[in-house]
């Protein structure tokens, strides 16, 4: 076997990688392994995110109707196509969140399992997220005190939640 | 860094920490970027000069707290200092080659990285050696608490913490363990085991020699989902599957023990004799015979030498180091000579202050 790297040399390293149960392999000859020698023992992981965005490919693609190209697709923020973020696997600033709209939480639920962030949220500037989480856990909290036929803490929850609602709409300081 | 004495600090090299026999160290990083301004691939050099600016006068605003980092903008290092960082996991090979106007704030201690300018704006790092996960978050997550103070992070009650590459995109949360599994891969049972690993969304890598030996018997096991479960659940589910590795390792190296005594003994002595006594020695090789030596330090069947020890020889044996240690550059063959010199000179070195201890 020829080195992947070189076509010139035989492979005589061979560097494995199981990324969700799918395993990747590279064959080089010494000489390339060494090159790469740095990367192989760095500890950030190297994602196969080739492969994800050629699945990508058919979900991102303009519905019967839809007559917008994906090259039109465009953050007003930094400039980034849809085209050219599937082709690079990078977005290009915070904006590009909302400019790519819908399809991004198809490739995030693809990648993570998921589309919606559960873990920490900024001290200073996210005290109206953590108001809003708070107030998505005390509605599950009513649910099942209303299903355990728990009418007396489902009615104080209700007042709670009622209050907090008020709070919300009322762009009033919150948290 | 300009001096040699300093070549081979860092706190996970000379540290100690839990289950060490079998965890080398444990890294968290989280990803951060600033509102707006574009990710250092797409941004200006004057936007990128702008955001290490932000960054850097944000860590100046909390005085105190950032008093023992040293700041580095990337350019002002040369190529073997840089690096000699990345070889010690103290900077990403992104930050020492492919960023502009990158810079690395790195606590004295080498616990600690800042890197500005990377494929984040911000990425924030702990590495701790031993199996001390939590740990490595608290401190990382210390000073993520510490800039976001004086900084709007890009964060979307949705998606999270906003990143230029989607996989890191929520937490922005990768924590990685670096484990020395030499047993599992003796007794064969190391390829069963990985790909269990990777069914329950770790990400494993090794590298591979001839066969399916893994050079160095190093593997690093890390999470992949950063989106949809939150920090705490993340380092716990890595924690729990590291310790089922650990055990099993423990176990398989207590089954050599039993039958094979003598021969794991003669392989640590025999690796211990090349190691002080060959004259021309590949990395792949003299990864190989750490992690034999390292084994027999680790069974009790090697005595009088130390962690700190091993800890450093895996470093030194990094191209970088050993251009640094003999003061030029070196070509991969002359670097193949230099090797086992340098191996040689810490060993001996070693004695040396140990026998100084003893009178
Ligand atoms: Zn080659
Ligand atoms: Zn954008």
């Amino acid at each position: 076997m020829l080195c992947q790297e070189c076509q010139q040399n035989p492979a005589t390293v061979h560097i494995t990688k199981i990324v969700n149960g799918k395993k990747t392999e590279m064959h080089l000859c010494e000489t390339c392994a060494r090159k790469k020698e740095e990367l192989d023992f760095s500890f950030e992981p190297q994602f196969a995110l080739q492969n994800l965005f050629g699945s990508l490919l058919h979900d991102g693609l303009p519905k019967a109707g839809e007559k917008i190209s994906l090259s039109r697709i465009q953050c007003p923020n930094c400039g980034l196509t849809f085209a050219q973020f599937r082709q690079i696997g990078r977005l290009g600033c915070s904006e590009c969140f909302s400019a790519f709209g819908d399809r991004l939480p198809l490739l995030l639920r693809r990648i993570h399992g998921s589309s919606s962030h559960v873990g920490k949220i900024p001290g200073r500037t996210g005290s109206e997220v953590k108001f809003k989480r708070e107030l998505a856990g005390l509605k599950e909290q009513l649910k099942i005190e209303v299903e355990r036929e728990n009418f007396e803490e489902a009615a104080r929850l209700r007042d709670q939640i009622k209050a907090m609602e008020g709070q919300l709409e009322g762009g009033g300081q919150v948290g | 860094m300009a001096k040699k004495g300093e070549l081979l600090h860092g706190y996970w090299i000379e540290g100690t920490g839990p289950e060490e026999e079998v965890v080398v160290s444990v890294r968290v990083r989280i990803a951060r970027n600033l509102v707006k301004l574009p990710f250092p691939y797409l941004a200006t050099d004057e936007q990128t000069t702008k955001i290490q600016n932000i960054i850097a006068g944000a860590a100046a605003k909390q005085g105190s707290a950032f008093k023992d980092f040293s700041f580095m903008p990337m350019e002002g290092l040369d190529g073997v200092q840089k690096q000699i960082l990345v070889e010690k996991h103290m900077v990403s090979p992104y930050l020492a080659r492919n960023s502009h106007n990158g810079a690395l704030f790195l606590r004295n201690d080498g616990a600690v990285s800042i890197m500005i300018n990377e494929e984040d704006h911000l990425r924030i790092q702990s590495i701790l050696p031993g199996l001390q996960l939590e740990e490595a978050w608290q401190e990382a997550n210390r000073y993520d608490d510490l800039l976001e103070g004086k900084i709007d992070f890009a964060f979307d009650e949705r998606f999270g913490y906003l990143t230029a590459c989607p996989t890191n995109v929520g937490t922005g949360l990768r924590a990685s363990v670096m484990l020395h599994l030499p047993a599992l891969i003796l007794t064969k049972q190391i390829s069963r085991l990985l790909t269990a690993l990777s069914q329950v969304g770790l990400a494993v890598r090794g590298l591979y020699g001839e066969g399916t030996e893994v050079i160095g018997n190093l593997v690093q096991i890390s999470n992949q989902v950063t989106l949809g479960q939150p920090e705490s659940e993340i380092l716990r589910n890595l924690e729990g599957i590291t310790r089922q590795v650990i055990s099993q390792e423990q176990s398989a190296r207590q089954t050599l023990l039993n039958g094979s005594r003598e021969k794991l003994a003669d392989r640590a002595g025999r690796a211990y004799g090349l190691l002080n006594h060959a004259r021309v020695m590949s990395s792949h090789e003299a990864m190989q015979l750490l992690s034999d030596f390292r084994l027999g330090y680790d069974l009790g069947l090697i005595k009088g030498y130390d962690r700190r020890l091993l800890n450093e020889l895996l470093v030194l044996i990094r191209p970088a180091c050993l251009q640094f240690l003999a003061g030029r550059e070196l070509s991969p063959e002359e670097r193949d000579r230099e090797r086992p010199a340098q191996i040689k000179k810490r060993f001996d070195e070693y004695r040396q202050s140990a026998e100084k201890e003893n009178k």
